[in-house]
Parts: C-alpha cells; structure tokens; sequence
C-alpha cells in the first residue's frame, strides 16, 4: 500500500469514526432500558406511545402535502426559467436559495407577523389555516433541494430541444410539460421530494412556534422528559432519514433505460 | 407561386445582426440546402421557419399563407435536429406516432403509419425499443420518420448528419435525399458541409455573416460561383488578380501575359483590377489548343493522390494548384521545371466585388 492510499485510507477510517462512534454509541444506550440486558424495550415503549404514532402521521401527510405543492410549483417554474427567461436563471437560483441563509426562526416570526390573528389573512387563527401555513413554510424551506434537483434534471434531459421537437409535431406547452418532460425528469422530481420530505420530518422550529402537533416539538418533548426513549427515536430518526437518501440513490442513480418504463 | 417565400427577413439579437435582409423563395417539392460557416445565421433562419424565433422584420408565407406570428405547433412543420431530440421515455413506435397522436388520429391509424413509416426508415423491427438502445444513425433515421409522420408541409434539418460518423453520413444522406423524392416533401436542409451540399440538393444557398453570396443548383454555385466567398467556400479554387484589357473582349493582363474569358466582362472598365479564380481541376498539363489560355509556371511541388496529380506551380507571387489526370505514360514535372498550364476560356471565373 502506498503512503497516498494510507493516508486516504487514515482519513476515510478517521471520519467513520467521528460519525459512526455516536450513533453506536447512541443505539446501545437505546438498548440498555431493561435492567442488567439489552432490549428493545425503548422502541417498544416508543411505538407503543399515541404520541409517536399521531405526531409522525401528522408530519407525514404534511411532507407529503410539502411536496406536492412544492413539485407543482417548482417544475414549471424552472421549466420555463430555462425555456424562455434564461437570463432570469441567476435571479430565481438566489431567490431559491435564500430559506438557506435566512433562519427557521427569522421565517416564522414573519409568517406569525404576516398572517397572525390580526392580521388580513388570520391563518394562526384556525387549525387548518395554521397546517397550511405549516406547509407553505416548508415548501419554502425544501425549494433550494427541489429546485436544484428538477432544474439539474432539466439540464440533463436538454429540455428546450425535447421542447421544441414537441412543438414542432404539433403539441401545446401542457402536454408537453406532462408527457414530454416530466416523464423525463421524474428521478429530479423524486430526489427533491425525498429530500423534502427528510426535512419535514424533522422540522422543530416552524412547528413548535406555530404550535402544531408534528414530529419534530414531539422528539423534543420526549428528549426533555425520559432517559432511553430518545435515543431510540434518535435511532429511528436517523434510519428514516438514510431511507430517504438511499431511496434517492436508488431513484436518481440506477440506469437511465430502469428509470424509463 | 412559389411554396415557402421568405421576404426580407431580418433578425437581431440585442445589437447583434445575425440574418440581414434575407429574401428566397422555394419552390414545392424542391431539396434547398443553406451553406455556410459556423455563425452565418443558418439555424436562425431554419428555426424562424419552424416558428421557434420570431424574425425582427420580414415576412414568412407557407403555402401563401402569412406564418410569420403563427405558433410552433401551428405550422405543420417536420424538424430533424443535429442532436436527434427523440423522446427518452418513448419507444420508437411511440415517438413516430407522437405527432398523430397530438392531432387526435384514432389508434389503427396510427400504428399503421408507424408501420409504414418505419419500414420507409429501413428499421422495421425497432419499434418497440427505447431511443437509448439504439445507434446514432438509428436515432435519426427515427427522428425522420417522426418528423415526415404527421405529413408536413415541409421537412427542415439542422445539420442532421454532422453528428454521425463518415460512413453512415453518406448512407443515410443518401437515404434522405430518396426518402424525400419518393415523398415529393418541400426540404430545406442545412449543413457546413460543401460535399454534402453539392450531392443532395436542387439548389443550394450560399450564406456569409448572415446574407445571401450566392442561390444555384450545385453546378451554378460549384463552375460559376459569384463572390470570392463561395469560390473559396465551395471547393478548392485558385483567386489572382487581374488587370481588364478590353472588356469587350474579355481580355485581362496577368503580368505580362494575356488571357481572355469566354464572354465579354460585364460592368467593368479597362484599367480596372478584378478577382479571378480557376479550379485546379481546370488547369492542364497538355498543350493549348486553339483559342485557349496558357501560363508559364514554375512546378513547386507533385503530390500523387491516386486518380489525380496534384501540382503546386508559380506563377509571380501567386500559387496555383493544378489536379492533373494521373494518366498512363503521363511525364510528371519535377520541382523547379517550367511548364506550360492550359485551360479553357470557359473556366476563367470573374468575380464580383474584390
Ligand atoms: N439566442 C441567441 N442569442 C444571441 N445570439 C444568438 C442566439 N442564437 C444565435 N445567436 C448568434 O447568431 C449567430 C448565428 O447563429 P446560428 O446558430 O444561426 O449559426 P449557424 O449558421 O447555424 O452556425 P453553426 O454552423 O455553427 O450551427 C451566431 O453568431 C450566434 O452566436
Ligand atoms: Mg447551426
């Protein structure tokens, strides 16, 4: 072994380290409920609480609503970005990426400014106003995932061609974005919704200050109050997450010709 | 009436002028093909027809109708692209049906034409694969055949074969060209490609900077070219100056020799200095016959090409290439002999402008 590929090695091995002692360690306090013997007594306790089942229901459908709306806007938006205003690119890139610099919490005080109870728009007001105010905010915060993955899928496909060779058969701008390029840049699609969908689930800060009953103020509550509950839900957290990002891979890297039926 | 006229079409991006003053008129069923360097305007104009740009000026007629403002989809228009632009997430049947299917065709006529389509493309058992598995000439042997499917009123290709290699170019050019015979379809093709221009079409339309040179059939553009830009862009050519004599006469002084052109040199004056080119397969190594043109030169250079000879002569300051018949018993000068080069009044070309 040469003395670069000992120092790769060294360094891969080093950062494994840093990030798998924790999580080892972790799992094995998550196992240690049960006095003197290991035991999944902590997940049991954990699926068991309606809590838990309530909380991540509520964040799921909320994800998957995120990501509907999120899908829905962002596709056309970077379809005819591209197509048509390409000197616009820059512009709405920046503006995508803006709930990255911006914090959660800078966010969510303007939306309780804005929409308030005093506010013209009263959605804090109502339950079903503040879920929807939930999950406008989380589009916000998942459109620099989603934008990024449709508009890479877009370059890849070289949309404006496919665009003009539909046109040139006869086809109008909604078939075409339905038949001709989402079809084609579905893997896009489905790794921003993962990503979003990562995301909302764990999401504490919009949902604990709109006080709504999702995941992420439930894993805190659980954090402040028991011993070995959250480390199981750290455990089960973690795993969710690597779901989803392995779901991408699975989506966005297998072979196109897999992808295309 | 001609089919497709285009009159005084304009484009401009920002300040740039890319297509000034573009005026043809092509005829039905004719094969046209744009000429030209990189950057002279060629796929501008193509996708101004297609309804992809709109001109800054000028008017569009398809079939005497007015187009210029018509909608893409609009147009009935086949497009082949130099990247093929099949769609990846259709089988082949289902691009080349794409089109009938958009015009809301019931489905045994479509897969009817497919059939027939695909079996005009020569690839009658592809129908079911996905565009990925299958070769470039493939590729857009089906990108043909889903832009002649919906039966358009015209065919346009942007450089539809500069992606392929050699072989399969000429195959598939050819197969074009029959396919477009067969079917009697208005063409208009563009290529950078002199060769592939000279052998496929009807006319050709030398572009330059975003203008017209020169409109011909092949011959016209290839024996007569009008400016220097298309002598030198169509095939190889030798360019000298010369001095009008007599006008009339369609005498011209080279130094101190004298050479006359067929007919009388139009618009010119005596005194005058003009653009003369000669192919090199117009020069001769056989003595003058009568009424001919001759030229002392000194022999540079001999490179045997196979069926031809090609020589590098001196003639003053100027260079001649000369393709002579590789002949049996042919004596091949030698660098630095004198010769005598011959050629036909016929083949002297005065061109316009310097
Ligand atoms: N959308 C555009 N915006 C700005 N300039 C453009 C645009 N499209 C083309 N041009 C410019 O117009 C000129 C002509 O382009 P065009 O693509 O028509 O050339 P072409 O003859 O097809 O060349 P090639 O043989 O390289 O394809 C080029 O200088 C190009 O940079
Ligand atoms: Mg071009």
């Amino acid at each position: 072994m040469t003395r670069g590929r000992f120092g790769a090695w060294a360094a891969a091995g080093l950062g494994a380290v840093y990030f798998l002692l924790p999580l080892i360690a972790t799992f094995e306090f998550s196992l240690r409920m049960r006095r003197g013997q290991y035991s999944f007594d902590a997940y049991a306790a954990v699926f068991a609480s309606g809590g838990f089942q309530a909380s991540f229901l509520y964040s799921t459908g909320l994800a998957l609503a995120t990501i509907v709306v999120a899908a829905a806007l962002v596709v056309p938006t970077a379809y005819f970005v591209r197509l048509r205003l390409p000197h616009l690119a820059g512009v709405v890139e920046f503006i995508t990426l803006l709930p990255l610099v911006i914090p959660a919490i800078v966010l969510v005080f303007g939306y309780i400014r804005l929409y308030g109870s005093s506010s013209f728009l009263p959605l804090t007001s109502t339950s079903l106003g503040a879920d929807a105010l939930l999950m406008f905010g989380y589009v916000g915060l998942g459109l620099p995932y989603m934008y990024r993955s449709v508009d890479t899928a877009l370059q890849a496909i070289d949309a404006r061609t496919l665009t003009e060779a539909a046109e040139s058969q006869g086809a109008g701008s909604l078939r075409i974005l339905f038949q001709v390029i989402l079809p084609n840049i579905r893997s896009g699609v489905l790794s921003g919704a993962f990503l979003t969908f990562a995301i909302v689930i764990g999401e504490f800060t919009f949902a604990s200050l709109l006080d709504r009953p999702a995941f992420g103020p439930y894993l805190q509550r659980i954090g402040a109050s028991r011993a070995y509950e959250p480390a199981a839900l750290a455990v089960i957290a973690f795993a969710l997450t690597w779901a989803c990002l392995g779901l991408i891979q699975l989506v966005g890297g297998a072979p196109q010709a897999s992808t295309r039926r | 009436m001609s089919f497709v006229t285009l009159a005084r079409i304009q484009k401009s991006f920002g300040h740039a002028a890319v297509v000034k003053d573009f005026t043809l008129a092509v005829e039905r069923g004719e094969f046209v093909t744009f000429l030209g360097p990189s950057g002279c305007g060629k796929t501008t104009i193509l996708r101004m027809i297609a309804g992809f740009e709109q001109p800054s000026a000028g008017v569009i007629r398809i079939g005497g109708r007015d187009v210029t403002h018509l909608r893409a989809n609009r147009r009935a228009i086949g497009m082949v692209f130099q990247a093929y632009a099949l769609f990846p997430n259709m089988t082949v049947a289902r691009n080349i049906g794409f089109g009938l299917k958009v015009a809301g065709k019931p489905a045994a006529e479509i897969e009817a034409r497919v059939a027939e389509m695909l079996a005009l493309i020569k690839l009658p058992d592809l129908a079911g694969r996905y565009p990925h598995q299958l070769s470039g000439g493939q590729q857009q042997r089906v990108s043909l055949a889903r832009a002649l499917a919906p039966n358009p009123q015209i065919l346009l290709l942007d450089e539809p074969l500069s992606a392929l290699d050699a072989r399969i170019r000429v195959a598939l050019r050819e197969d074009i060209r029959a396919l477009q015979r067969k079917l009697g379809i208005t063409t208009i093709f563009v290529t950078h490609d002199q060769e592939e221009a000279l052998s496929i079409s009807d006319r050709i339309v030398v572009m330059h900077a975003g203008a017209i040179e020169q409109v011909g059939t092949p011959a016209e553009v290839y024996n007569r070219p009008k400016t220097r830009f298309v002598a030198s862009f169509v095939g190889t050519l030798n360019t000298f100056a010369g001095v009008v004599a007599d006008p009339a006469a369609g005498a011209l002084r080279l130094g101190e020799t004298t050479i006359f052109t067929r007919a009388p040199i139009e618009g010119a004056r005596a005194g005058e200095t003009r653009m003369l080119a000669l192919r090199p397969e117009a020069l001769s190594l056989e003595g003058a016959a009568d009424g001919a043109n001759a030229l002392r030169v000194v022999i540079e250079d001999a490179s045997f090409l196979g069926a031809v000879v090609r020589l590098k002569a001196r003639f003053g300051d100027t260079i001649l290439l000369a393709d002579v018949f590789n002949a049996v018993g042919l004596a091949l000068p030698q660098p630095g002999e004198t010769v005598e080069l011959s050629f036909r009044r016929e083949d002297v070309i005065v061109l316009e402008g310097d």
